[in-house]
This record gives C-alpha cells, structure tokens and sequence, in this order.
C-alpha cells in the first residue's frame, strides 16, 4: 500500500477515509482531524486556559501531543485510581510523558484526597469497576478544573467511545443520556467547568497509531478491572461492523450529532443545586460521588 | 512466524502465512481492533511475511 499523499509505504489504513498513509502524513492527518473538530465546534481558543485529564493511555497522551503542537498551552491532571500496579505503571508513564515535554502535570490521589479507591468502592456500592471509576473521574477533574480556575476541562474520548456510548444508551434508551451526548458540554454557574472532546473524530485505532508513530511510551495494558466490560464489547461488535462497511462507526455518531441529539435535548428547567456535603453541583441533596464515598466507608467501618 | 498477543500476553506459532492479512483469519480476530508491528515499524494488512518474522497484534480497545 501506498501513501495517499506522497505515494511512499503506508503503514496504516484507514478504510473510511479511503485512505493509506506513511507515518508523517498519517500524524499530520490526524492534526488534522483534531484541529478541525475543535474549529467546527468552537471548543476553545488560543486564550482559554485549558486542563486535559490524563490517564497514561494512548488518548489522552496522543491528544496532549497533538494541542501542544497546535500551539496550545495544556497543563493535564491525572487520577490515582488506586489500582494495583496498573495505577502505578500509568501515574509512571505519564509523569515521564510531562517531564520529558516540559508539561504540568497535576496527580490527584482518589485514597488520599477521598479515603477510598476503586476497586473498595465498586465492592461497598454494587457498582461495576467501570463505573465507580467513571464517576469518580467525572467529579474530581471536574472539581480540579473548577477550583484551579481553567476555563474547560479536555478530555481524550475518541470515535469508538462516543460510538460505543451511543450504541449503549440506544440499546437501553437512555433518553436523558441521549441528550447530555455531545462534544461540548457548557460551563454552568454552579460549577460545572465546560467539557470537550476534540478526539471524537479519530477511531480508536488511529490514537493508538498516532501515539505507536510518535514515539510516546504509553499504557498498553488494559486496565484488570475493565477486561470484558459493556462497552469494550460493544466496541468489538462495532468493529465487526466496520470491517463490513467502513464508516459505519462515524456514519452512526456524527448522525446522531447532527440530527438525532437534538431529538433528546435536555430542558434547562432540570436547575442544578449544591451538593450538601461537598458544595458540588448536583441533581440530588447529596451528589452521587459523595454517596458512593460514604457507602465505602460505612462498608469498611461495618467490617 | 510468532504471533504475540495481548491481554493477556501469549504467544502463537503460525506456519505459510503469506500476508499479514491472513494472520486475522487464521486466529479469526477482527483487523479493526489491533494494529500489527513487525520488528518495531507499524504495518500494513497487505504487508508480505515469512515463518521466521515476530508480529505484534497490539490489541486496540481500551475501557474508561
């Protein structure tokens, strides 16, 4: 195969562009691609002060070496998870990542900030690992970026996770997930920092590409208490497809972006308060985090 | 040729294979979800390979 631009080897393939690249126009490629999503939905600009939440994987550090070489100035903040060696090994790769690029890094550390960790958590509140993990990421980069003054919290989801996200609350119509699925979330005045997702144009397989092609030493393993999870399956069935009909993952996202989102769209009526015990913006009297670190303690204090 | 595969790490001998493509239908696993390095350089499915070359099928799919 062929460079699709300079006609040299190709050292990847991606079929839904119709396209072969060598390794620079592929990393050009996929700047490309970012840039134009944050244009397109007006993400941030060269002013805003931007925090990237960082993981050790192939997203989050493809897409802190891609905003850095656009020009942007991105400090990242990672969470300690407080998963075995996983977490370690991650905390390691990431820290490496920053210092050798001359970044700020951030380490939040779930145990020690909150006296809890996930795997404990996920045990004490019947919650799958995944999403005691989600909310406890939601809440604390939220809170980091809020308190720290950023003006929008970046984060590394690509194409196959929106897409198998979609796929998930399809299945189950979860209609008021349906509407908070977008690659912009807006600030709100009780402290919700605005969220986006620049990497929802690149499938999974390009950020690992991109981060294999551009030197970065990232976590390879996947993490112990995802294997097999909901949407790693999904994400396989939607590869199935793929190979079948190539688009058919962005086909079904940027369709939904464009003419099924505004079908859910949720109502400004749903006010927002204050979380009684953290003061962080929630639904509810006590925000789900703080209920799920209270069950863990309570749990532990039982024995 | 040795396979070597991820989560969880293994390995898998492979005989005649004559492109990288036919490493996937063999152990039936979707092109989709890896990207495959051979002597540490990303390659292509049509990429020729003999019973003495070590490919990586390194796995794509990550949670959170």
């Amino acid at each position: 195969m062929k460079c699709r631009v300079c006609r040299g080897k190709a050292v990847i393939a991606v079929r839904r562009h119709n396209a072969n690249f060598c390794r620079s126009h592929f990393l050009e490629h996929v700047r490309r691609q970012v840039e134009r999503t944050i244009d397109d939905y007006k993400m941030f600009g060269s002013d805003d002060r931007l925090v990237l939440g960082v993981s050790g994987g192939k997203d989050s550090l493809a897409l802190w070496d891609i905003l850095t070489g656009l020009g942007y100035r991105v400090d990242g903040v990672y969470l300690h998870l407080g998963i075995g060696e996983y977490s370690s090994e991650s905390l390691t790769l990431s820290q490496r990542f920053a210092l050798t690029r001359n970044l700020r890094l951030e380490v939040v550390d779930l145990t020690v900030e909150y006296g809890f960790a996930v795997p404990e958590a996920a045990a004490a509140s019947h919650r799958t690992p995944c999403s005691a993990c989600g909310l406890s990421k939601r809440y604390s980069l939220n809170k980091v970026a809020a308190e720290r003054g950023y003006d929008v919290l970046v984060m590394g989801h690509n194409l196959d996770d929106e897409a198998a996200t979609l796929f998930s609350n399809v299945l189950g119509w979860n209609v008021e997930y349906l509407g908070r699925q977008h690659p912009v979330l807006p600030s709100t005045e009780d402290g919700l920092c605005k969220k986006v997702k620049p990497l929802i144009r690149v499938a999974e397989r390009e950020t690992a590409a991109y981060a294999i092609l551009a030197g970065i030493d990232y976590e390879v393993e996947e993490c112990p208490m995802a294997a097999g999870n909901t949407i790693n399956r999904y994400k396989e069935w939607l590869n199935r497809l793929e190979e079948q009909s190539p688009g058919i993952k962005a086909n079904f996202l940027f369709g939904f972006l464009e003419r099924g989102s505004p079908l859910f769209e949720v109502s400004d009526d749903i006010a927002l308060r204050i979380c009684s015990n953290c003061g962080q913006p929630t639904t509810g009297d006590v925000c789900a985090f703080c209920r799920l670190q209270q069950v863990t303690i309570s749990r532990r204090q039982d024995g | 040729m040795k396979v070597i595969l991820r989560n969880p790490r293994r390995e898998v001998e492979l005989e005649g294979v004559r492109r990288v493509a036919e490493v996937f239908r063999r152990l039936e696993l979707v092109p989709e979800s890896y990207l495959v390095i051979k002597s540490g350089e990303l390659v292509t499915s049509d990429e020729p390979v003999s019973d003495e070359d070590v490919l990586e099928l390194r796995p794509v799919i990550s949670g959170g």
